[in-house]
C-alpha cells in the first residue's frame, strides 16, 4: 500500500511539475524515479518513453504506468495513471469554473480572441515540427493531402482515417518487403 | 447519468485511437463538438490555449476542460479517466514484449501510415480554428461575394506574422515557453479590442 502511494505521489508530481508534456517530461521524470528513488535506469526511463510513443493515449501516462507496472503490476500501473491526471484534475477545474463565470466580461472576450491567434501559430509550430518525421516520402505526402481534404469536405470521423491509415501502412510495408525480398 | 457514459465512452474512444501525444486529440474534440453540440470549436481553441499554460500533460487537460464544460466535476473526472484506459491497458498487455513490439515490421508499418495522418487530422483541425480566428464571423454570415479581404480580421493577421516571427526566428524569443505567447496574445487581444 505504501509503494502504491509512493507510485502514485511521483507520478502526480510529475504530471505537476511539466508544462506541455513531452520532451518536457523526460528530465522530470529522470529525478524523480531514476535519481531520486532509484526504481528505473536512465535506460529503461528512455525505453518506456519510446514505446510510449507508439501507443495511443497520452504519452506522459503511458509512460508512467510502465514504471508503475515494473514496480507493482496493474495496480501499480494504475496508481500511476491516477497519479498523472491529477495535477490537471485540479488545476484545469478551477480554471474552468473561473473562466465559465466570467465568459461574457467582455475583456475576456478580447483576450480569448487574441489568445485564438496565438494559437493558430502554436498548432502551425508543431505541425511542422511532426511534419520532418513524418511526412518522409511522396506516399506520406498522397496519405496526408488525402487525409486533410477528406476531413475538411467530408463529415467523416478522425478514427476512420486512423484505421484506414494504419492498415495502409501495414500493407505499403509488406508490399515493399515482397518486392524487396523478390529482388534479392 | 446517459450524459456521463456517453463522455465516458467518447473519451475512451478518444484515448484509443489519438495517436502522437497531445495535439493528437485535437481532431477528435472538433468532431465531438461537431457530433454532439456539447460545446464550440471557439472553445475547444480557448481549451487548447489554456492546456498549453497550465502544468500537466496537453492530452489531459483538454479532456478534463471539455468533461467539466459538459458535465462538471463529474464530467471533468470521468474524460481524464477515460482518455488514460486504452494506453494503460495496452501498456499492461506489451510489457511482456517491450523491445519485441517496437521492432515489430506490423507495427513499424502501421506508424508509417499512422504518422502523417495524425499531422493530416491536426493540420485539418489548425485550419478550422484559422477560420474562425483570421475571419470575421459576422461578416461571413452576410458575405454575399465579392471584396473577399474585406472579410479578413488584420488585426489577428499582423498579431499572427509577430508571433511567428518571435516563435520561428529569433533566437532569444525562440526558446520561450508557449504560456509566454499565450499571455502576449490575450494582453493585446484586450488592448486592441480583438
Amino acid at each position: 500500500m505504501k509503494e502504491l502511494l509512493q507510485i502514485y505521489l511521483a507520478a502526480l508530481r510529475v504530471g505537476a511539475l511539466t508544462f506541455g508534456g513531452g520532451y518536457a517530461m523526460l528530465p522530470i521524470l529522470q529525478k524523480e524515479v531514476v535519481e531520486g528513488r532509484k526504481w528505473n535506469t536512465e535506460a529503461e526511463i528512455l525505453d518506456y518513453y519510446a514505446l510510449a510513443q507508439c501507443l495511443p493515449g497520452i504519452i506522459m501516462v503511458n509512460t508512467l504506468s510502465f514504471v508503475g507496472q515494473k514496480r507493482r503490476g496493474k495496480t501499480g500501473a494504475l496508481a500511476a495513471g491516477l497519479g498523472a491526471i491529477t495535477p490537471s484534475l485540479i488545476i484545469i477545474t478551477l480554471i474552468a469554473a473561473v473562466l465559465t463565470a466570467f465568459a461574457d466580461v467582455p475583456a475576456v472576450q478580447h483576450a480569448f480572441a487574441g489568445i485564438r491567434v496565438c494559437v493558430c501559430v502554436l498548432i502551425f509550430n508543431s505541425i511542422l515540427k511532426l511534419w520532418k518525421s513524418s511526412v518522409i516520402d511522396g506516399i506520406c505526402l498522397a496519405l496526408f493531402l488525402v487525409i486533410v481534404l477528406g476531413s475538411l469536405f467530408f463529415d467523416i470521423t478522425p478514427i476512420a482515417f486512423v484505421v484506414a491509415a494504419a492498415v495502409f501502412g501495414v500493407l505499403i510495408t509488406l508490399a515493399r518487403t515482397r518486392k524487396g525480398g523478390g529482388a534479392a | 447519468m446517459m450524459i456521463y457514459l456517453r463522455l465516458f465512452w467518447e473519451f475512451l474512444k478518444i484515448g484509443l485511437f489519438s495517436v502522437g501525444g497531445g495535439m493528437a486529440t485535437l481532431p477528435f474534440l472538433y468532431d465531438l463538438a461537431d457530433k454532439t453540440g456539447w460545446f464550440t470549436g471557439a472553445q475547444v481553441a480557448d481549451m487548447l490555449a489554456v492546456s498549453e499554460s497550465t502544468p500537466g500533460p496537453i492530452g489531459i487537460n483538454m479532456a478534463t476542460y471539455t468533461g467539466y464544460t459538459v458535465a462538471g466535476v463529474p464530467g471533468a473526472v470521468l474524460a481524464s479517466v477515460g482518455i488514460i484506459l486504452p494506453g494503460l491497458a495496452l501498456v499492461l498487455i506489451i510489457t511482456a514484449m517491450l523491445e519485441k513490439f517496437r521492432k515489430n515490421r506490423y507495427v513499424e508499418g502501421a506508424f508509417y501510415g499512422l504518422r502523417p495522418a495524425s499531422v493530416a487530422l491536426i493540420t485539418a483541425a489548425g485550419l478550422l480554428v484559422a477560420k474562425i480566428t483570421f475571419l470575421d464571423e459576422a461578416l461571413l454570415e452576410a458575405y454575399s461575394g465579392g471584396g473577399f479581404l474585406s472579410l479578413i480580421s488584420w488585426k489577428a493577421v499582423i498579431l499572427a506574422a509577430v508571433l511567428l516571427v518571435m516563435t520561428r526566428w529569433f533566437k532569444s524569443t525562440k526558446k520561450l515557453h508557449p504560456v509566454v505567447f499565450i499571455v502576449l496574445s490575450a494582453a493585446v487581444g484586450i488592448l486592441f479590442r480583438f
